[in-house]
């Protein structure tokens, strides 16, 4: 592509330049192995801009105290940094009110906490949790144990070759023994956006609550809790620019108000004696133990980073990432492709004739290119399209076109190597 | 030559585009299921074993380059072998993959096996390489059963 097209006006007032974006990640300077690292593995973490690791280092040197009912000056204000951090998160995500916000390590603790506190009081023998074909392990089996200990069935919805769901089955599954479903929003190995608002509305009409793993929706696509309706929405901080160990559950307040602890500890009581405790306030309720403080206000940091280039603009400049790449990608004879939705978020996961995706990548990374290969913990998504594993190559707003020419230029090398 | 290339010498590329015993051995005496869930790579070793000694070996299944080259090249060094000698070739084959890069290499006791020598320098890759032979120890220690 040419250089010069490469200041793409996203928006009328707002310009955005990738190699200004580029300045703020100090990894992507560096070199592996004596090659300009190019990093394709967003989807697995996402690098981190220096605002979010300066933020970090400030909290150690200025504010480092634990958290809530401390007098100390250290401690109130770094209550007040923790407690900004869910603020930002209530805005980013326009959720109604800031208990809604509860801080987990990362979407699967979220999507567990759900499972085990939601599920273990709202799931009876014969009750139904419905999931979908592409979930990753972490939506699967958390409804597997809730769903053995309960007694509930748990019902995979189907996907078809272009790795959508098939709505008639969807539909077909559902019904009053419908209790919940939890669907992924952006599929990490197919990356298929989910068509959420029509699943959450059907859900809703059989009086089922939805949970939306947004793990690989929050740094893609702009989320509105509220105008989705869904009931739940669980996302990890690492994908969206902040460190990993921290991650977000939204719940609707009604329902985490009715919901038991997931665990006991510190911060998540009112007073305990061995006769009665007394259980803690939304959200603290389920923050149980000392929290990841200097997470969460990376987390807030990187939030901040993402609304200050506009979640809209990051959205067109990755959807021509993307559509420059499935275009280059799919020109190399023997790649396939896999994953062909409509409508997908900036990833493409493919298959090589003859070349096992491990090879493809030890191969692309001594050309200094990072990308993912194996079954992306989504095993039931590999039998379906009757592959061990892919390799995967997932796009953030600071790579450009020229790393994808080089990515296609590294893969037709390895592929007349094994000819 | 560098890294990559002792890595994908010509002799593993062509043994990972032309198994040599791949198949399955109808009269085989013993046989085991080898499974790398990280990658998933599937391996069975079909062996036959009289008084001790491996007359016949194939082996099936998908994975890659680094991991089937070392299936093909295992199947053409195991014939008239002894247990015990399987066993010592092994042993040598892991010390190998698994000692620091500028250790010399028993190239004599190797043989063909010699090859694998650049796995060394990809730690994440020594599985691939030895998923056949941990299969094949495996298979020695059952007897096939269906």
């Amino acid at each position: 592509m040419d250089p010069k097209n490469l200041e793409i006006r996203v928006e009328k007032k707002k310009s955005f330049n990738v190699y200004k974006i580029r300045e703020d990640f100090p990894i992507l300077q560096r070199k592996v192995w004596d090659k300009p690292l190019i990093y394709f593995d967003n989807a697995a973490t996402t690098q981190k801009p220096k605002q979010v690791i300066k933020t970090i280092e400030s909290f150690y040197k200025n504010l480092n105290s634990n958290i809530h009912r401390g007098v100390h000056y250290l401690s109130q204000a770094s209550t007040t940094e923790y407690e900004c951090a869910r603020k930002i998160v209530k805005v980013f995500i326009n959720a109604k009110y800031e208990e809604e916000i509860i801080f987990t390590r990362g979407a699967t603790e979220a999507i567990n906490l759900v499972a085990h506190s939601y599920g273990s009081v709202n799931l009876r023998p014969g009750d139904e949790v419905l999931i979908t074909f592409m979930e990753h392990h972490s939506n699967i089996v958390p409804w597997q144990i809730i769903c053995e200990r309960t007694g509930a069935k748990l019902k995979v919805v189907p996907i078809d070759d272009n790795g959508e769901i098939i709505i008639d089955e969807f539909e077909k599954l559902l019904s009053d023994r419908t209790k919940i479903v939890s669907v992924v929003h952006v599929s990490n190995s197919l990356g298929t956006v989910n068509p959420i608002e029509y699943i959450i509305s059907r859900s809703h009409e059989v009086g089922a609550v939805v949970l939306i793993d947004g793990a690989q929706s929050i740094q893609h696509i702009p989320i509105d809790v509220q105008k989705l309706d869904c009931d739940f929405f669980a996302f990890s901080g690492h994908k969206i620019y902040a460190p990993t160990g921290i991650g977000v559950l939204y719940g609707k307040r009604s329902l985490l108000e009715a919901m038991p602890p997931y665990q006991g500890g510190g911060d998540m009581i009112l007073s305990v004696s061995f006769e009665k405790t007394i259980y803690n306030e939304l959200p603290h309720k389920f923050e149980a133990g000392t929290p990841n403080i200097e997470g969460a206000i990376g987390l807030g940091s990187a939030i901040r980073y993402v609304q200050n280039i506009g979640l809209d603009v990051i959205y067109k400049y990755e959807k021509q990432l993307l559509d420059y790449a499935t275009e280059q990608i799919s020109q190399i004879p023997d790649v396939e492709i896999i994953g062909k939705a409509r409508n997908k978020a900036s990833l493409i996961s493919f298959v090589v004739n003859n070349v096992h995706p491990h090879d493809i990548g030890t191969l692309l990374d001594r050309d200094g290119i990072a990308i993912r290969t194996g079954h992306h913990c989504t095993e039931p998504v590999m039998r379906r399209f009757g592959v061990p594993a892919t390799s995967r190559a997932s796009f953030a707003f600071y790579n450009t076109f020229e790393e994808i020419d080089v990515l296609v230029k590294s893969l037709k090398k390895i592929i007349e190597k094994f000819k | 030559m560098d890294e990559i290339d002792a890595l994908y010498e010509e002799v593993i590329l062509d043994h990972n585009k032309n198994p040599r015993n791949f198949g399955v051995l109808e009269e085989a005496t013993h046989k085991a299921v080898g499974h790398n869930p990280l990658c998933g790579d599937h391996i069975e070793i079909y062996l036959n074993v009289q008084n001790g000694v491996v007359k016949d070996v194939k082996f099936k299944g998908v994975g890659c380059a680094i991991s089937k080259a070392s299936a093909s090249i295992m199947t053409t060094v195991l014939k008239g072998k002894t247990l015990a000698e399987i066993q010592s070739l092994f042993d040598e084959f892991h010390r190998t993959l698994t000692s620091k890069v500028d250790e010399p290499v028993n190239t004599e006791k190797l043989g063909k096996l010699a090859v694998f020598a650049g796995v060394r320098n990809f730690p994440v890759r020594v599985k691939c390489a030895t998923l056949a032979w941990h299969t094949l120890i495996d298979a020695l220690g059952n007897k096939k059963s269906d």
